[in-house]
């Protein structure tokens, strides 16, 4: 122990770098569970809502997934609509659907 | 209706025997039947930390194949009239545990136990989603070391989503317990503390064990360190179990002792 040492206070140590590293990674971990992070639900729901201000669709009609991809995480909507807008969905119109793609990106790594 | 409490971690190494056993005793020690289980089949380790490895004749996989009933294969313990060990296999593999086989020995036991304690093995491949699986509640043992936090949170997911309360779209109550600290450690500014712990993973604090001789001095001799009344270590078990049980109790061993001014001098 060196004279200098004694005088200081103990230095920033390496658990705040633990700590910064450990919140990044958890918080990846959480919303990038491939099938079901927790808010995907309550998202589920919403866009039902808002899609049904301008289409009749079924419960089952947006899916939502998350994939990664090196540096970027996307995010993957698919909202599949009825064949005709104004026919009450039926199975027959279920099976042929037409299906939109909206893909956004979440944001870099 | 027993309570069964599933001690859990991912990460291997980190203390789920040493805490199972510990929490089981006390719980013993406090006056509730417990039963406390090893779910590490092939790789089993609780009858050695509990000191009762020679009198294992049936285990856990003999029961849910039937070819043993429960009162052949619960060991009592030496210690405490209330506390069974039910061992687990040491041969078969892991794929023995069927879920149907397991929800049927833990539902036996609920009728005559207070207190059925899971002791999980490492990872998070069967052994560890049966342990989970029928858990009311969980011990989530941590060290504070980025890699085993960072399993931990990942326990956590599972526990939030791949158990019979989840399914059900209730809640496990989830404990965290940091085994192996160093407040001297912490101090220095080397060691994340048990707050930054809390902090990362959300869940409430159940107890903080300090690192300690006394775990490998006791299992070395087959006792639970809570059996140790002169280590923190056993003392620190001791509290968590208290607070499990609803006590009001201080968590100790998470400052650092000051040095004094000839203490700095002389060197860490």
């Amino acid at each position: 122990m060196d004279w200098a040492s004694f005088f200081r206070r103990p230095q920033k140590g390496s658990a705040s770098l633990a700590k910064e590293r450990l919140q990044v990674i958890v918080a990846h971990q959480r919303t990038g569970m491939s099938d079901h992070p927790d808010y995907f639900p309550k998202l589920q729901r919403d866009l039902l809502k808002v899609i049904r201000k301008y289409v009749q669709v079924n419960d089952d009609a947006v899916r939502i997934e998350v994939e990664r991809d090196h540096d970027m995480d996307l995010l993957e909507l698919n909202i599949t609509l009825p064949e005709l807008a104004a026919v009450p969905p039926t199975p027959a119109a279920r099976k042929s659907p037409t299906t939109r793609n909206a893909r956004k990106a979440r944001g870099a790594r | 209706m027993a309570r069964i409490v599933v001690v859990t971690s991912g990460k291997g190494g980190v203390g789920k025997t040493t805490t199972s056993s510990s929490f089981a005793t006390g719980l013993a020690r406090r006056g509730h039947k417990t039963a406390v289980i090893d779910f590490d089949v092939g790789l089993r380790n609780l009858d050695l930390i509990m000191g009762c490895e020679r009198r294992v004749v049936y285990d856990f996989v003999n029961v849910i194949n039937k070819e043993a009933n429960l009162q052949q294969a619960l060991i009592r313990d030496k210690r405490f009239e209330n506390l069974y060990i039910l061992a687990a296999s040491q041969t078969r593999d892991k794929d023995a545990l069927t879920q149907a086989g397991v929800g049927r020995v833990l539902e036996e036991l609920s009728k005559d136990f207070e207190f059925i304690v899971c002791d999980s093995p490492a990872g998070i491949e069967k052994g560890a989603m049966m342990a989970m699986y029928y858990a009311d509640e969980a011990l989530v043992v941590t060290n504070p070391e980025v890699s085993s936090v960072r399993d931990s949170d990942r326990v956590l997911g599972l526990l939030d989503s791949k158990t019979q309360r989840a399914e059900k779209g209730e809640k496990i109550k989830e404990h965290l317990v940091v085994t192996r600290y160093s407040a001297e450690r912490v101090a220095q500014g080397e060691m994340l503390s048990v707050e930054d712990v809390g902090d990362i993973l959300s869940i409430q604090l159940l107890g903080v064990i300090p690192e300690s001789q006394d775990v490998l001095n006791s299992s070395n001799a087959g006792t639970p360190v809570i059996m140790e009344e002169e280590s923190n270590a056993g003392l620190a078990y001791d509290d968590l179990v208290a607070r499990f049980l609803g006590e009001d109790r201080p968590h100790r061993f998470i400052q650092a002792e000051k040095k004094g001014f000839f203490g700095r001098f002389m060197g860490r």
